[in-house]
């Protein structure tokens, strides 16, 4: 019995239900950038938002309607910059590994990751309008991870325990509305970095 | 060991009828040049192997215009599904 030949068809089937069903191409690089620039957004917040406050003494926060236009600004700005860094390092290891940016499986995962990102953000565009600005990033933190987990199945597995994590964090953060910042800051910036680092050193060369 | 054997597919001994077979379980379905990139075929080699799975009622073929050229289809169907499922648990039987 030739038990090589075997071993090797499994394989094989396993690469070809991967190779066909899932994007791949998906870099650690994109994480990393999207992880700090987070950081950089949230430092700004911060400065912004308890400027010339010591923080130590009084956590009020107000936020004026102008400030309110910066705050979305800012976070608008940094969405989008994300977003290109993403595409980019993607872009650069699909040409690598000789995957399609734009096919039905990334067509697939950008609506997978839509449906769920999309309705959060209505929802706490709403919230924000109404004032309940605490609210807002645990939500965001949910709806992100929410996301994740159900475009996780269109690309690498990763993406799965990733999305638990920021929804486990934004669970954690309903609790200590008032440290939104912090949470947001370790959700959306540390994690990327760090399963940005991990993807990396596993999957790109 | 007689019954692992009887599980064992010979129509899937082939790599390149493996190959479909892999790539139609997880997609619903997926068209002739999609299946050629995927495993790096020419047509011919393709097509024959194609019409052999069709022929053991393992794949179904649906024909449609897309732009108004002619676009096929390939699906597995349950018996090829169910065929496959045995003969991958026949292998995993064989190496343990």
């Amino acid at each position: 019995m030739d038990k090589q030949k075997y071993i090797d068809d499994l394989k094989d089937i396993k690469d070809i239900m991967n190779r066909s069903s899932r994007f791949i191409s998906l870099s650690g690089l994109s994480g990393i950038s999207a992880g700090i620039i987070a950081l950089v957004t949230a430092y700004l917040a911060y400065a912004n938002v308890y400027a010339g406050q010591n923080y130590l003494v009084d956590r009020r926060v107000s936020v004026t309607p102008e400030m309110f236009y910066k705050l979305i600004g800012i976070g608008a700005a940094a969405i989008v910059l994300a977003l290109f860094a993403g595409i980019f390092f993607t872009a650069r290891k699909a040409r690598a590994n000789n995957e399609k940016i734009w096919d039905r499986h990334t067509q697939g995962l950008i609506l997978n990751l839509a449906i769920p990102l999309v309705t959060g953000g209505l929802v706490c565009l709403m919230l924000l309008l109404r004032g309940y600005v605490g609210l807002v990033a645990p939500l965001t933190l949910v709806f992100y991870g929410l996301a994740l987990v159900h475009m996780s199945k269109y690309t690498l597995s990763e993406i799965r325990s990733l999305g638990i994590l920021e929804i486990i964090l934004g669970l954690i953060s309903f609790w200590y509305v008032g440290y939104g910042l912090i949470f947001w800051a370790i959700g959306f910036g540390v994690l990327h970095i760090v399963y940005g680092i991990y993807m990396y050193v596993r999957g790109d060369k | 060991m007689k019954k692992i054997l009887a599980n064992l597919n010979k129509a899937f001994e082939n790599k390149v009828r493996l190959g479909i077979m892999s790539a139609l379980m997880v997609n619903e379905h997926m068209d002739f040049t999609a299946l050629k990139e995927l495993l790096d075929l020419t047509d011919g080699n393709l097509a024959s192997h194609l019409k052999n799975l069709e022929k053991k009622e393992f794949i179904s073929i649906q024909k449609e215009f897309l732009n108004r050229k002619p676009n096929t289809k390939y699906s597995i169907t349950p018996s090829g599904k169910n065929a496959f499922v045995k003969h991958i648990k026949a292998i995993e039987q064989l190496l343990k």
